[in-house]
């Protein structure tokens, strides 16, 4: 939905200028990347170092996202967290990816008991809320960085799994399997040569659509004081630290905002773009 | 259904120089004039792209959104329609011109009563009341030939048979009364019969002094109904005249094309295309040189014995798909398999494949056990036998080129650009009349007719004894078709390879065969030499099947 916005998409699903969404959202991926391998590089400052008599500057000119209430630059602070929200963001979708293509192809390959099994365990996860699922399992494990992303993938796990048992019941019943069949090929080859390879590919894309996700989602829990804590500098804990300044100092919850939502868009609109030219091969 | 007059009435429909293009590409359409007076049939053929269905479409000012349509005259029923906005031309759709298309299941709405559909342009055009307009609904069911229409209207199109929604279709256009019926394929998705009672009705709204439009690829089928003949190529009709005249002596070398490529009688082993290979004659009348029996063995190749095979169906009974059939492939020869669509032939190719086992009887390859064999020992056989499907497209994994897909079936493992110069994919590809070129290429980047090709050529590279080929060129174009028969008449004569051909075509099958099994409802109710069941057929079902046949004949 928020990359049908904002690339301007007809109701056709087309976006009018796909060259230059693609590269506005290349450009971002590219300094979201550099911010996160190497962020003294675009902000050289310490982003934990306080000044307190540089407290709650509204953006400036020698502090371009202002400073927060113990006198941080709020562009340094949310430069150096883009590591955590991406390694969170890509950390969680693997685990859920990989948990999605366990699950899925348990269900899909070995029989109508497994299959009705992993279906019911599906069913029960996807009866909780999402959010609900990772709190549960915050509750049980403590609050922190590695449970939330843990959490994270948990939640989405049981959505790809579905997907990847769609999937390969498709493409195990497909011509061209039959068609290998009539050429001999063992039920191994097949699954390795044929099934595998059309079942995993699309679940590419399905994962670059899911970092944005996963990155929104560790952000709500740390917001919700689960994941990182302060004064570490990740974009959901500096949200939380600046809701109760958000009437004086609105720049303390923008800016880390404004890089959530620019990051999870440039994801979905990378993996609109990658599965758009998947496509058309 | 319509009394008007012909004669004197003005042409139902009358185009001039109608030039059709889409954005900047060049136009499709190029420069067509025609004219269909009340009462007459006028049958555009063509291939597919050759622009027919857009001229028929610029007539229900449907060509599309970015289509530019220009014309020096386009004019129904008296009156020009070349500028009319959205709004007036749906004041005509239905009213001046009906269509009636190819698959009726899509053009009728899956959740809607067929007698609502029906009742729709009488609702738009008419003043009639409900209670009139339901009455004109039955009418209408029941001059279209669907038996019991008070039971009919309440149907789901899904409930229908495939003769059953066309009828109903056909109902929906003439609805009104409209001066002009545009048909666009009307019988290509029916089974041989079922189009031959559809083209009967299409007479009779000619005859009832219906101006009819018929869109077609196949000859032989407008033969039958339509008065004149336009024949269309490349954007333009470059032949028009008498049915009769445009078939027996076509002038123009498209028409030629078309004519020849009609399979139906014309004996085993004539061309159905131009030669363009060196060395392949026509050879009327023969039949593939069969090999030489080796002392000691059987001819027999491919042998079913009493097969059986059924089907659980939603409500729990059991349905026979194949019941108790059998038949004898002998080396070099082609069984041709015919029967109408459910008749179990499909199934019949996937016992024969052993993609299912079945429940009685079994298939014997070389006169070893081959269903009944566990498919480790028949793998090492598996070779022997290629397939040939009807969705070439579809037998390719999508993620292959023809490359990755000769070389696999092959079993040739290379780095990609190594496979570029195999001469062992190029010998084949060269065998099945594709360029090395196409090796890059994924099937999804071919015409049709390539895919099959490629289809052929995957079949061959096994160096197979046996070809089962289930409906191959049913999806095709009769050009094509052409091609891709005498293709697979080139590769079992230089091969020396047994054929069997499953086809609902029964001029495909005529061209084909040395034995033909006539299948109906599961069983095979006749069998023998195709010269002789051709030509007098001994089981009732065969003869009616034989006699809907569409022939050039007038």
């Amino acid at each position: 939905m928020q990359a049908e916005l904002l690339t301007g998409a007809d109701h056709s699903g087309r976006p009018r200028h796909p060259g230059l969404v693609d590269g506005a959202a290349g450009l971002l991926a590219l300094f979201l990347l550099v911010a996160a391998i190497a962020p003294q590089f675009l902000a050289p400052g310490d982003p934990l170092a306080i000044h307190p008599l540089a407290a709650f500057q509204p953006p400036n000119l020698t502090h371009g996202f202002g400073t927060d209430e113990s006198g941080r630059d709020i562009y340094t602070r949310v430069v150096h967290g883009t590591r955590y929200s991406l390694v969170i963001g890509f950390a969680a979708t693997a685990i859920g990816l990989g948990l999605g293509v366990i699950l899925g192809t348990l269900a899909g390959t070995l029989g109508r008991v497994v299959d009705f099994t992993v279906n019911r365990f599906l069913e029960v996860l996807f009866a909780f809320p999402g959010l609900l699922l990772a709190l549960l399992f915050i509750v049980i494990f403590g609050p922190g960085v590695a449970t939330a992303t843990i959490a994270v993938g948990l939640s989405t796990a049981p959505g790809y799994a579905r997907i990847i048992r769609a999937q390969l019941i498709t493409v195990r019943s497909a011509a061209f399997v039959e068609a290998a069949t009539v050429l001999g090929r063992t039920r191994w080859q097949i699954l390795l040569r044929h099934i595998l390879p059309n079942t995993l590919a699309p679940l590419f894309v399905l994962g670059t659509l899911g970092i944005g996700q996963a990155i929104v989602w560790a952000a709500t829990l740390s917001y919700l004081g689960l994941g990182a804590a302060p004064p570490a500098a990740e974009w959901g804990a500096m949200l939380s630290a600046g809701r109760t300044y958000i009437t004086s100092a609105w720049w303390m919850s923008f800016f880390p905002g404004l890089f959530i939502v620019l990051t999870a868009v440039t994801a979905t609109v990378l993996g609109r773009s990658i599965d758009r030219r998947m496509r058309h091969l | 259904m319509s009394n008007r007059a012909a004669g004197s009435a003005p042409a139902a429909v009358s185009v001039r120089n109608l030039r059709v293009g889409f954005g900047a590409a060049e136009p499709v359409v190029r420069g067509v004039s025609f004219s269909i007076a009340p009462g007459e049939c006028l049958a555009i053929v063509g291939e597919s792209g050759s622009g027919k269905s857009v001229t028929a479409r610029s007539m229900l000012g449907l060509a599309g959104a970015n289509a530019h349509v220009s014309a020096d005259r386009l004019e129904l029923d008296g009156q020009s329609v070349l500028d009319l906005n959205d709004r007036a031309w749906r004041a005509r759709r239905g009213k001046d011109v009906g269509l009636v298309l190819q698959d009726a299941l899509v053009s009728l709405d899956p959740l809607r009563p067929i007698g609502r559909e029906i009742a729709d342009s009488l609702r738009l055009h008419t003043s009639l009341g409900a209670a009139a307009r339901a009455r004109r609904v039955l009418e209408l069911l029941d001059a279209v030939g669907l038996p019991s229409p008070e039971l009919q209207v309440r149907k789901l199109a899904g409930q229908l048979s495939g003769g059953e929604r066309q009828r109903a279709l056909i109902a929906a256009a003439i609805a009104v009364n409209p001066p002009l019926l545009i048909a666009d394929e009307p019988t290509t998705a029916l089974d041989v019969t079922v189009q031959a009672q559809i083209l009967e009705l299409l007479e009779q709204i000619t005859n009832g002094g219906t101006a009819v439009l018929l869109i077609s690829h196949d000859l032989a089928v407008v033969s039958r109904i339509a008065h004149r003949v336009a024949v269309m190529h490349e954007g333009r009709l470059v032949e028009t005249g008498r049915t009769e005249q445009v078939l027996w002596s076509p002038r123009e070398d498209p028409t030629r094309r078309m004519v020849a490529a009609i399979p139906a009688d014309k004996p085993r082993g004539t061309r159905l295309t131009p030669t363009d290979r060196a060395g392949t004659p026509d050879r009327p009348g023969t039949s593939t040189a069969i090999p030489a029996p080796i002392p000691g063995t059987s001819s027999v190749v491919l042998e079913a014995i009493g097969l059986s095979k059924s089907f659980r169906r939603p409500d729990g009974s059991r349905q026979c798909a194949v019941d108790d059939v059998s038949f004898e492939l002998h080396r070099g020869s082609t069984l041709g398999i015919v029967g109408e669509s459910g008749s179990g032939k499909t199934t019949t190719a996937r016992l024969l494949l052993a993609l299912q086992a079945p429940e009685q009887g079994e298939v014997r390859v070389f006169g070893r056990p081959w269903s009944a064999a566990p498919e480790k020992t028949r793998r090492a056989l598996r070779a022997s036998i290629g397939a040939i499907y009807q969705d070439a497209l579809g037998s390719f994994d999508p993620r292959w080129s023809v490359a990755d897909i000769l070389a696999d079936a092959l079993g040739v493992r290379h780095q990609r650009r190594a496979l570029q110069a195999d001469t062992r994919l190029t010998s084949l590809l060269d065998e099945v009349g594709l360029a090395a070129s196409a090796l890059q290429r994924r099937p999804l980047e071919l015409s049709g007719g390539q895919r099959q090709r490629v289809g052929i050529a995957r079949a061959l590279a096994g160096r197979p004894d046996i070809l089962i080929c289930d409906e191959p060129v049913s999806s095709l174009d009769v050009s094509v078709q052409a091609q891709v028969l005498d293709l697979l008449d080139d590769v079992q004569r230089e091969r020396g390879l047994s054929l069997v051909f499953i086809s609902h075509d029964l001029g495909v099958i005529h061209h084909v065969s040395d034995q033909v099994a006539v299948m109906r409802a599961g069983h095979i109710v006749e069998r023998g030499p195709a010269s002789r069941v051709f030509a007098a057929p001994q089981h009732p079902y065969s003869a009616q099947l034989f006699a809907a046949l569409p022939r050039l004949s007038l």
